[in-house]
């Protein structure tokens, strides 16, 4: 069947299972356009107001559903303000495919118009990108895009499409199968021999943790996980990125570790004699002084990426694998007589974590006169029966919506974890209510992020997405002013918001509703006709200045020397 | 320490930053890098020379792994292997002179490839020991222009790089 280059672009995507395409159009993706426009019954396009909302949804569908989300961007502006979104997805391992405009093949390299070197720009900032040349190779490059964007650690590819491609016409027939790569085959089953002695150092651990990030979410192993870690009887932790893979409501999980982490969680880190690190990959905010990080432990790593394993901390039993493979093969022999029989009895370790957790280290007072953020999110999550899809962007706000959202499933967090990009979350919480038209999706967010991406509040509008948006507005970048309380003498140097747009207005402008509160009594209320209306909200909390997310551990210092309130 | 990597990797565009760039964005360092087409024509070897402690070299051969258009990695420097540098001199060599700088040429056993009535081009290939030090004793006649290619290594043995890709279908 002979198609033009945007005709195989459009069938690529439907033949990838691809519903939601997320983008904006300009000069040189006409011929896509224009071809997705005929295909509007098969394929929805979602208008963004800046490109990068539109790479922040691609982000959160595909978070919200473990899909490989679909960004479409025109050449040279449009493709250099996809960059944060591409960079946001590649720190956190987000499936995504990007197609760039490019302009035409004979003007490449000549400074035409519009032109931007987009694969040279991106290359350190996606798992691969694409600039195809020739219309033959348009079906193979999209298909390997897709298949790189899901398969190993997942991440985000760049597929950079010249114009004049997209008009030529080249014989189309249906992908069958998944493409071969010859320089590209990712591990997925874990090393057998591995496990086993992993498995035989979890048998003997008189103190264990399990430690577990964002991974278990990408393979989808949070059943696998819950079921191994309760068979075990070992306590929890998870990573900002792993919210959700286990339980926050069950007994065996000490809450998040690291910087804004729990007392427990991290003490129990200091003082345990095997680690498990699940999906998880060492990061600085998580381990403090990379030299005093679980001292006393024997290290067991399973990533699907061996660049991780051995990279921040010397593990002693790497296995390199899928996690859910890795964990269906682990969580028989835990269930196995011999491992069961065999275990040390875990009551003393439990009895030391139960005296850690009696420091109740988030525990802050909600005073008659003036909100608290962590009391507004308590709140948030009383109310939605902890059942939200959370966005956040990122600050105080994210750290105490990791704290106090306590997330009971997978999929339903949706955060910056290591780019730490601020106005990531009102595109990404659209993304997500795309994905779940259904679900209550709630943006948690601060007067400082919220800015930086507000123009997608007219996305919102235009496609009827009702995401309920809390501003927790301390008119500072309450970040910023809490590190330079601590570090810089409170020499507040342009962190102060000294000019923020009244959020009701706004809200009106926009065609959402707003409230307000600034009152602790009209916290309750606020949330309840959020929640009750139907359109997009911004709920604009008027929250106390000068509160500091603790417990903290300072940038450097050691996880057992952690700050408490 | 000093490694020698061999690295095979598709022969298609950008290859070449995207190794640099990895060096350079993870602040590893690269010594010495040659590179050029191999075999049929789809693949290239680059002959990588970079030197940190066996933590930094296990992250660069993972890493090098993880780009999509790398087939291979071999750290050759534990393994036998051969490795030859080229290097074209050319030097001052005027009158008198000129009998000197082919016997230093001749002791090296290396070649005169162009001559003038007052310079020559020598091209030595060999160790880069030897480059060096067949450098240090035409320096005083008079270098005029040297290029050096970087070294190119192969393990010694029957085996072959690409042996275990036998099976693997070659893309189109």
């Amino acid at each position: 069947m002979q198609l033009n280059g945007a005709q195989i672009v459009v069938e690529c995507l439907l033949e990838q299972g691809v519903k939601s395409v997320f983008g904006y159009p300009g000069g040189a993706v006409l011929y896509i356009y224009d071809e997705i426009f005929k295909n509007k019954e098969r394929i929805h396009h979602y208008l963004f107001r800046h490109e990068q909302g539109a790479l922040h949804a691609a982000d959160g569908y595909a978070r919200a559903t473990g899909e490989v989300g679909v960004a479409l961007v025109t050449s040279g502006p449009g493709a250099t303000n996809a960059v944060t979104g591409l960079a946001t997805a590649y720190m956190d391992s987000i499936p995504m495919v990007c197609i760039t405009g490019q302009v035409p093949v004979a003007l490449i390299g000549n400074d035409a118009f519009q032109e931007a070197d987009i694969v040279g720009i991106t290359r350190s900032c996606t798992k691969h990108n694409y600039l195809v040349k020739d219309i033959k190779d348009l079906a193979r490059v999209l298909r390997e895009a897709f298949y790189i964007a899901r398969t190993g650690r997942p991440g985000p590819v760049v597929v950079d499409i010249p114009k004049d491609i997209t008009n030529q016409m080249f014989e189309f027939t249906p992908a069958s199968g998944d493409p071969v790569i010859r320089s590209y085959k990712p591990t997925s089953e874990g090393h057998t021999g591995q496990i086993r002695k992993a498995v035989k150092l979890m048998a003997n651990a008189k103190r264990p943790l399990l430690y577990t990030g964002g991974g278990v979410l990408l393979s989808n192993a949070s059943d696998e996980l819950t079921e191994m870690t309760r068979a075990w009887g070992a306590p929890i932790t998870n990573t900002l990125m792993g919210l959700g893979a286990y339980p926050a409501s069950d007994k065996q999980f000490v809450g998040m570790l690291g910087m804004h982490g729990t007392y427990e969680a991290n003490m129990a880190v200091s003082r345990c004699d095997l680690l498990v690190a699940i999906g998880a990959r060492f990061d600085d905010r998580v381990t403090g002084k990379i030299s005093e990080f679980a001292p006393e432990a024997e290290i067991i790593h399973v990533d699907v990426d061996p660049t991780s394993i051995s990279k921040n901390v010397a593990v002693d039993v790497p296995i390199v694998g899928d996690i859910k493979p890795v964990l269906e093969k682990m969580l028989p022999m835990v269930l196995e007589e011999k491992f069961q029989s065999k275990k040390p009895d875990l009551t003393d370790w439990w009895a030391e974590i139960d005296q850690w957790r009696k420091q109740d280290c988030l525990r802050y007072e909600q005073k008659e006169d003036v909100i608290e953020a962590q009391f507004v999110i308590q709140k948030l999550h009383e109310l939605t029966n902890g059942n939200a899809i959370v966005a956040t962007d990122v600050g105080q706000h994210q750290m105490w919506a990791a704290q106090f959202y306590g997330f009971e499933k997978p999929r339903r967090w949706l955060t910056s974890g290591g780019l730490g990009t601020m106005g990531y979350g009102l595109p990404a919480a659209l993304g997500a209510q795309v994905a779940h038209p259904e679900e209550t999706v709630v943006l948690i967010s601060g007067e400082g992020s919220f800015q930086m991406n507000l123009q997608e509040l007219a996305t919102a509008f235009q496609y009827r997405l009702p995401v309920k948006i809390a501003i927790l507005n301390n008119g500072f970048l309450g970040m910023v002013r809490q590190w330079q309380e601590f570090f810089y003498e409170s020499r507040y140097a342009e962190s102060v918001m000294e000019v923020t747009p009244d959020f009701m207005k706004l809200a009106d402008a926009f065609g959402a509703t707003g409230i307000r509160a600034t009152h602790p009594k009209e916290v309750v209320p606020a949330i309840e006709k959020a929640l009750a209306t139907k359109g997009p909200v911004i709920m604009d909390f008027h929250v106390n200045r000068e509160a500091n997310v603790y417990p903290m551990v300072p940038a450097g210092a050691a996880l057992n020397e952690m700050i408490l309130l | 320490m000093k490694h020698i990597l061999s690295v095979l990797v598709e022969n298609e565009a950008g290859v070449l930053s995207r190794v640099a760039g990895l060096f350079s964005a993870r602040g590893f360092n690269i010594d010495g890098l040659t590179v050029a087409p191999v075999g049929d024509g789809e693949t290239s070897r680059i002959t990588l020379e970079t030197y940190g402690d066996d933590n930094i070299i296990e992250q660069i051969i993972k890493q090098l792994h993880k780009l999509v258009p790398v087939i291979q990695v071999h750290d050759l420097t534990d393994r036998p292997h051969v490795e030859r540098e080229l290097m074209l001199v050319k030097v001052e060599a005027e009158r008198d002179m000129r009998a000197e700088v082919l016997r230093i040429a001749d002791i090296f056993r290396s070649r005169v490839v162009d001559a003038t009535s007052s310079t020559f081009v020598v091209e030595v290939t060999g160790s880069s020991d030897k480059l060096d030090a067949c450098l240090n004793l035409l320096e005083p006649l008079g270098v005029v222009e040297v290029v050096r290619t970087g070294k190119v290594a192969m393990a010694r043995g029957a085996k072959r790089m690409r042996e275990g890709l036998k099976e693997a279908p070659v893309k189109k």
